[in-house]
C-alpha cells in the first residue's frame, strides 16, 4: 500500500522481533515498521485486538513498541539508528521492560 | 408518584449514598437518593480504592472494631452486588503493607502500631513489622532502600470506580429512585415528615439520611445535626496498565485488576479539586520507584487531584437527631472501606428507626464536645 519516495535516505539496519529490516535514515520506527509492511505492531492490553501506527504525530498512542529493552515507546517519535532492536508487543507491557 | 411517597431520602449520590440506599431498599424502604449535578465534588470517583484496616483506630479503638466488622462482610457484600447485577468490584483481600524507606520510617511506623495495640479495648488485628527480606518474600520486586514494612493480612482493596456503577445499578435494579441536579438548599420537618427542598421542587420522606460527604457539614445544622469537615486533596498518578507484578497493595500503591498502577497518598489542606501541582506528583512517583524499581520507565496515563472527605478528627459520625427524630448522620472518611457497614448494618439501624447504640455510640459527633480536662 505504502511507496517510498525515491529520494529516500541511506539504508539503516535495525531488526524487529530479531528478523532484520531494511530502514532508512531519516525513518521513524513506525515509518520503517509500514515500509516493511508489518501489518501491526502491538495488540492491545484489553482486548488483545491488532493495532498498527495510525497518526503518525504522538498523538494516538497505536504505535507503541518496545525498543532497545523499554516497553511502550511511541514508534513514530523516535528516528531509527542503526543496530535498534525492535519489538512488538502482546497485551499488557511487563514492567521492568 | 406523589412527592411525599418516599420513606427515606439519602442526601448524597456518593459511595457513602448509595451503599446506604441499598440497603434501605434491601429492608423493604422506598428510597430517593438526592445527588448534586455534574459539578459535584466527587470524591467517589478520585479515591484510591482501599479496603483498609492497619492504622485505623489510634485515638479510637472502637473505629478498628468497626473496620473490622466491614472488611469481613465485605466479601459478601461484594458476591450479593455481583448476584444483583452481574458485575464484579473485584473485591481482594491478600493483606496490605506499609513500605519503609528508612529506619526512621520503620521505627516511627512500628511505634504506631505498638500505640495503637496498647490501647484498652483494641482489637488485634495481627499487623507485623516485617525486614526486608521478610517483605521481598512477599512482594519480589522491592528496591533495595525498603528496610521493611508492616503487613497486615487483612487489608484489601476493590475496583472502586466498578463499585460506584455496580451500586448506583443495584439501587436501580430495587427500585431506588435516584434524582441527580437535586442539591438540597433546605430541610424541615413539618407534620411527621421531612421536606427538602432543591431547584426542581420538593422532596416528602419520613426520614432523611445525610450521605453528602463534606457537605454534611452545611446540610447537618439544618436538622438538628452536625458534621465538623476538613476536606483534604489527595493526588494520584496512574500508569500504563502493566502484566500482575504485584500481589498486595501498598498502602501508597496498588495495582488494579485491570493493569494500572495507582501511586498516591499525598495530604493537603485544601478544597480546590483543581488544583494539581507537579511537586506532588513528583514526589510521589519518586518514592514509588524507590520502593519497586521496575517502575522507573514505565508510563504515567494520567493524574488528578480529588477531595478526601474528612471528618475533623478523622472517625466517622453516624448520629440521629435528637430535635428531628428521623434524621441521621452517616459520614465518613473511608466511603469504600465502610461501606459493608453502610448496607449492611448502618442501612438496617435506619429504616428501624433507630441507631444500634451498642455499635455505633462511639461515632457520635457528641465527642467533639468533651471538655478537655484540665
Amino acid at each position: 500500500m505504502f511507496k517510498r519516495l525515491a529520494e529516500a535516505g541511506a539504508s539503516v539496519a535495525i531488526t524487529v522481533d530479531g528478523k532484520q529490516v531494511a530502514a532508512r535514515a531519516g525513518d521513524t520506527v513506525a515509518a520503517a515498521l509500514i515500509a516493511a509492511g508489518i501489518a501491526h505492531c502491538r495488540t492491545t492490553p484489553v482486548s488483545g485486538a491488532p493495532r498498527a501506527p495510525y497518526c503518525l504525530m504522538g498523538v494516538c498512542f497505536e504505535c507503541l513498541v518496545t525498543i532497545d529493552g523499554v516497553g511502550s515507546r511511541q514508534g513514530c517519535l523516535v528516528p531509527v539508528r542503526d543496530g535498534m532492536a525492535v519489538e512488538t508487543q502482546t497485551g499488557k507491557r511487563e514492567a521492568g521492560r | 408518584m406523589a412527592a411525599s411517597d418516599y420513606d427515606v431520602a439519602v442526601v448524597g449520590g456518593g459511595l457513602v449514598g448509595v451503599a446506604t440506599a441499598w440497603g434501605l431498599a434491601r429492608e423493604g424502604c422506598r428510597v430517593v437518593v438526592l445527588d448534586e449535578g455534574d459539578r459535584a465534588v466527587r470524591a467517589s470517583r478520585g479515591n484510591f480504592a482501599l479496603v483498609w484496616v492497619q492504622s485505623k483506630g489510634l485515638g479510637l479503638p472502637e473505629y478498628a472494631g468497626w473496620t473490622i466488622r466491614s472488611s469481613n462482610a465485605w466479601g459478601g457484600f461484594a458476591q450479593t452486588l455481583k448476584e444483583e447485577t452481574g458485575l464484579d468490584v473485584s473485591f481482594q483481600r491478600p493483606g496490605g503493607f506499609h513500605l519503609a524507606l528508612s529506619d526512621r520510617e520503620l521505627e516511627a511506623r512500628a511505634n504506631i502500631l505498638k500505640r495503637l495495640h496498647n490501647q484498652p479495648g483494641i482489637v488485634d488485628y495481627k499487623t507485623e513489622i516485617m525486614d526486608h527480606a521478610q517483605v521481598a518474600r512477599m512482594l519480589p520486586d522491592i528496591g533495595p532502600e525498603v528496610v521493611g514494612g508492616s503487613f497486615c493480612p487483612i487489608d484489601g482493596h476493590v475496583n472502586s470506580l466498578r463499585l460506584f456503577r455496580t451500586l448506583h445499578t443495584a439501587i436501580k435494579a430495587r427500585g431506588v429512585t435516584y434524582l441527580p441536579s437535586h442539591r438540597v438548599e433546605k430541610i424541615t420537618k413539618e407534620g411527621g415528615e421531612f421536606r427538602l427542598a432543591t431547584e426542581h421542587g420538593e422532596i416528602r420522606a419520613g426520614k432523611v439520611a445525610l450521605a453528602a460527604g463534606n457537605a454534611n457539614m452545611r446540610l447537618a445544622p439544618m436538622v438538628g445535626l452536625e458534621a465538623p469537615m476538613r476536606p483534604e486533596r489527595g493526588q494520584i498518578v496512574v500508569t500504563e496498565r502493566l502484566r500482575p507484578f504485584l500481589n498486595h497493595p501498598v498502602v501508597t500503591l496498588r495495582q488494579t485488576d485491570e493493569g494500572t498502577v495507582m501511586i498516591g497518598d499525598s495530604k493537603e489542606e485544601s478544597v480546590d479539586p483543581a488544583g494539581l501541582t507537579i511537586g506532588v506528583s513528583a514526589t510521589e512517583a519518586e518514592r514509588a520507584v524507590r520502593q519497586f524499581p521496575l517502575l522507573s520507565n514505565v508510563n504515567v496515563v494520567r493524574t488528578w487531584s480529588a477531595i478526601r472527605v474528612m471528618t475533623q478528627d478523622g472517625f466517622p459520625i453516624y448520629d440521629e437527631s435528637e430535635t428531628h427524630p428521623g434524621a441521621f448522620t452517616v459520614c465518613c472518611h473511608s466511603g469504600v472501606t465502610l461501606a459493608a457497614n453502610h448496607a449492611l448494618t448502618v442501612a438496617p439501624m435506619i429504616a428501624r428507626g433507630a441507631l444500634d447504640i451498642s455499635l455505633v455510640a462511639p461515632f457520635s459527633a457528641r465527642r467533639f464536645h468533651v471538655q478537655a480536662a484540665g
